[in-house]
């Protein structure tokens, strides 16, 4: 399973069978399940799903960023060393220094009662040695950098006191403070109007060339995928169902799951085609299917489906599903025709 | 067509069953039935009339025959104990209920009105909690005599400003929701609105501090009995058997301690009951 | 500057409040049964005694006119003189008035002594043991009346152990503090668990926000994000319930000062009451209802302070 990921040279971050299990009063309730997936150095990966497939808490779960009753098992290798064992401090020095996270409500995420300059100064005083005014100044240069006009008189603002797109850009400066080497985005602008969306998005590739970044981008919205990620991984019910270049799964997914979400794009061009719309709700995470877990909802289950849950292997060089049937999937096509 | 407007509150009420009750509401709920039937016939358990006085027994430690020992006049500790209950949980009951209804009447008025009426009430709010509480309400004690009748006129003066207030900014919330749009669109007194649709949905805060202030009404009745200025000797009232005993704490101490115990175990009956009831209503919305 | 509008508008409203203040106390102290003069001298009273007592304190004048002579007074400081004591209720307030409030800011400093640390560990060990047993614990002390718990420390650790003094306010600064320590952790404890109730659930509300998250991922040490992140914005609604509380406490001072014997304000009131000493009542009752007000318009402040939203 480890080495069917790779994709030649070496992953900068490389995620080994990671788990998050939450201990309820029903029982536990796995919300990641054996998650393996690796990410290229300066590649953006994409992780799609619907809301509850646990892509957000996979995202999580690298940073050990899961609240109590959450645990988090598995490896997540960063630079030869493991996120998931490493101790306190260490785990300290990669957050925030090596690996930044943004998230995707800036009002929430933003701490309401400091002003941005000190939230971005916290940062840069827990990862490097500048001193007082030299922070300053670098909290100024990042304003500037994400696109926030009038940087230095805002340095005193308070997160209120900016617009829900600037409100973002600030967000992304805080998280960029210390150079990070990856950066994890988690539905990064879902809360934003669409012009502002884009400009976002721009944003964060131009800074993935100007940092030299890695980036993991969380999102339900494949239009976003389409316009940002190398590489995408879709996620259902808490397992990746399908992985591989982004232009590759567009053009031809394995999975009914992503040839479902695929269908219920409306793409340009095309005139008029009928979207595929996937049936059903996907399933409670305390009662998830046996076999493959999208089975109720698939049009192509078999018996094999509701008995075996398939595991993710690769069919192609670089691409990967988790179905019995993908070869019909795949010969399917995506979109119905008029 | 159904001709009444739904509201959240008046829908049908799911059956409640005791296992599925919170604990703490189930555990006040005990401190509290008993406390009122201690009140009610404290006769049937009191050992002794709690005002005779035994000149033969004064000061006798907690014994068989008088289990919380006896005070300077030789009077059973337990008995007066009990037989205060009756004192103790009136005040509860008769210093807060005054309030409570006028407060929830007038809050439920201010709050529908707004404008003009709830910035007066604002007003009034600010003046009332400027003063301390315990402060005025001696003061008007103090002036009209010493006594309970004389403690529930000042608490009653001052205390429904409280649940006036919690009840004006619930109803200014529940006029907003839609259902009231549609009470007001089918016609409807503004009268029958208030308090048919909007108050059911906007009393539950008023009846859970109603819980705490019937535990805090307790402790400024005998604070009040404690100072001389409430019930008066030598009537059973948990503050004024504290007051009797308090020269005696180092020789006698059960005297106090004992009333003591009463006040804080019927105070946490309430304050239990009242946060089981906010759990039970939160959960039920 | 946003911060300073703020105060300003602020203390313009406590325009209002005062006024309405003043009206009350007048109309409150008119509201007596009965004269004062006769209540002063009681059966033997004889008349040209009520009419020269009458005169001395006003009440032969027409209410309007009472009432702007009440008005003038207060402006310029005259808070009438002690029917009782013979002397100027504006020097009682003065030499008493002090005692109290280092009482009070005495048993506001336990209070959050005990409250916020307490608070800090209940909320972080929620539903354990050490929760449960410190929420218990205030639980059973907002249930004691003030006096019981009084008399209680007093027996105990005066007059049984006889670490302190069993009342009395001493003569020098440390004296002071020594003799009001027992008095101000009697005062503290009610406000103490208010406070940890409040600032426990505030804790567990901001613990799990998502801005603490952030702050995590950004690799701050975790005392940082505590104090910084969790306490701070925890603290805002906790300062609001603390103002709204020194009301309560000046109240508390007035039977903790009766159990103690101490000379404060509120011993002064409660004797003034006895012995209807109106003046002083009233004087008093200004002095307390101006600075349960100040409190409020303190609190704000330092609401506003932590929290920029509200100085908007």
């Amino acid at each position: 399973m480890s080495a069917a990921l790779d994709t030649g040279s070496a992953p900068a971050l490389s995620v080994r069978d990671l788990s998050t299990t939450f201990q309820t009063p029903r029982g536990p309730v796995t919300a990641v399940d054996a998650v393996s997936f690796d990410v290229m150095p300066g590649e953006v990966l994409g992780l799609v799903g619907e809301s509850g497939s646990g892509k957000s808490v996979t995202l999580r779960s690298l940073m050990r960023l899961v609240h109590a009753p959450g645990t988090v098992s598995g490896a997540v290798s960063w630079k030869g060393r493991d996120l998931v064992a490493m101790s306190a401090p260490e785990l300290r020095k990669v957050r925030g220094g090596e690996i930044a996270m943004i998230f995707q409500e800036p009002t929430s995420a933003l701490n309401p009662v400091l002003t941005v300059g000190l939230q971005i100064e916290e940062n840069l005083k827990a990862h490097t040695s500048l001193d007082r005014s030299a922070r300053r100044k670098r909290a100024i240069e990042l304003l500037d950098l994400v696109g926030i006009p009038a940087a230095a008189s805002r340095l005193d603002d308070y997160p209120h006191q900016f617009s829900g797109g600037m409100r973002q850009r600030v967000m992304i400066a805080i998280a960029l403070a210390s150079d990070p080497k990856l950066l994890l985005a988690d539905e990064p602008t879902t809360a934003l109007d669409v012009t502002i969306q884009d400009q976002i998005l721009k944003l964060i590739l131009d800074l993935r060339d100007r940092f030299a970044m890695s980036v993991v981008l969380v999102t339900h919205d494949l239009g976003v995928v389409a316009a940002t990620c190398d590489r995408m991984a879709v996620m259902y019910a808490g397992r990746i169902v399908e992985s591989g270049p982004v232009v590759d799964l567009f053009r031809e997914p394995h999975h009914a799951y992503t040839r479902g979400l695929l269908g219920s794009v409306p793409r340009g061009g095309a005139e008029r085609t009928q979207l595929l719309s996937i049936e059903g709700t996907p399933p409670s995470l305390a009662a998830i299917p046996p076999g493959c877990a999208f089975n109720p909802r698939c049009s192509f289950a078999t018996e094999v489906c509701r008995r075996d849950r398939p595991a993710l292997a690769a069919y192609a060089p670089g691409r990967f599903v988790a179905c019995h049937h993908h070869t019909e999937v795949a010969a399917a096509g995506t979109a119905v025709a008029a | 067509m159904s001709t009444t407007v739904s509201s959240p509150g008046t829908g049908r009420r799911r059956r409640l069953r005791l296992g599925r009750l919170p604990v703490t509401l189930i555990a006040g709920g005990l401190i509290l039935l008993a406390s009122l039937v201690l009140a009610i016939v404290p006769s049937a358990f009191a050992p002794y009339d709690p005002i005779a006085m035994d000149y033969m027994a004064i000061l006798s430690p907690p014994s068989w025959a008088h289990p919380f020992g006896t005070d300077s006049f030789g009077r059973d500790v337990l008995a007066r104990v009990i037989h205060a209950y009756t004192i103790d949980m009136q005040i509860a009951v008769f210093a807060t209920t005054g309030p409570l209804i006028v407060g929830v009447i007038v809050g439920a008025l201010v709050g529908y009105a707004g404008g003009v009426a709830e910035a007066i009430f604002g007003r009034i709010v600010d003046a009332v909690i400027s003063f301390p509480f315990l402060v005025l309400v001696i003061a008007i004690v103090a002036v009209l005599g010493p006594g309970l009748g004389n403690m529930y006129i000042a608490v009653g003066v001052i205390g429904w400003v409280f649940y006036g207030r919690l009840v004006a900014g619930e109803v200014n919330v529940q006029k907003r929701l839609d259902y009231a749009a549609a009470g007001r669109a089918m016609g409807y007194t503004p009268g029958r609105i208030i308090f048919r649709h909007l108050l059911p949905n906007a009393i539950t805060p008023a009846i859970v501090y109603w819980m705490t202030d019937m535990a805090l009404a307790i402790l400024l009745g005998s604070s009040l009995g404690y100072l001389g200025l409430g019930a008066q000797p030598p009537a059973a009232e948990w503050g004024v058997q504290i007051a009797d005993g308090k020269n005696f704490m180092s020789t006698a101490w059960w005297i106090s301690v004992f009333p003591g115990v009463a006040i804080v175990i019927t105070g946490l009956g309430f304050s239990l009951f009242g946060d089981g009831l906010a759990e039970l209503l939160r959960t039920k919305k | 500057m946003a911060f300073l509008s703020f105060i300003f508008r602020r203390l313009l409203q406590l325009i209002p409040t005062l006024a309405f203040i003043l009206v009350v106390i007048f109309v409150l102290v008119r509201m007596l049964p009965g004269d004062p003069a006769s209540a002063i001298l009681g059966d033997r009273a004889r008349d040209a005694d009520v009419t020269r007592i009458n005169a001395e304190l006003g009440l032969d004048q027409p209410i309007p006119v009472q009432f702007g002579i009440f008005l003038k007074n207060i402006a310029t400081g005259d808070l009438g003189n002690s029917i009782h004591l013979k002397v100027s209720v504006a020097s009682l307030i003065a030499d008493r008035l002090p005692v109290t409030l280092m009482l009070t800011a005495m048993a506001a400093l336990i209070a959050l002594v005990l409250a916020v640390p307490l608070a800090f560990v209940a909320a972080t060990r929620q539903g354990r043991v050490a929760d449960n047993s410190i929420r218990g614990a205030f639980q059973v002390g907002l249930s004691m009346p003030v006096f019981y718990v009084g008399l209680i420390l007093l027996t105990v650790f005066g007059a049984q152990l006889r670490w302190f003094p069993v009342g009395g306010f001493g003569s020098s600064f440390v004296d002071h503090l020594y003799h009001l320590f027992l008095p101000a952790l009697t005062l503290a404890l009610s406000l103490a668990a208010i406070l940890m109730r409040n600032l426990r659930a505030a804790i567990i509300g901001v613990v799990d926000a998502e801005y603490v998250d952030f702050a995590r991922a950004k690799g701050l040490r975790s005392r940082l994000i505590m104090t910084r992140h969790v306490l701070r914005n925890a603290l805002i609604s906790t300062v609001t319930l603390f103002g709204l509380q020194v009301g309560t406490l000046l109240g508390g001072a007035v039977i903790t000062e009766t159990v103690f014997a101490i000379p404060g304000a509120g011993r002064l009131m409660i004797d003034s009451i006895y012995g209807r000493d109106y003046p002083v009542v009233q004087g008093l009752a200004l002095a307390l209802a101006v600075i349960v007000s100040l409190t409020f318009l303190l609190t704000d402040i330092v609401q506003a302070w932590l929290d920029p939203r509200v100085a908007r």
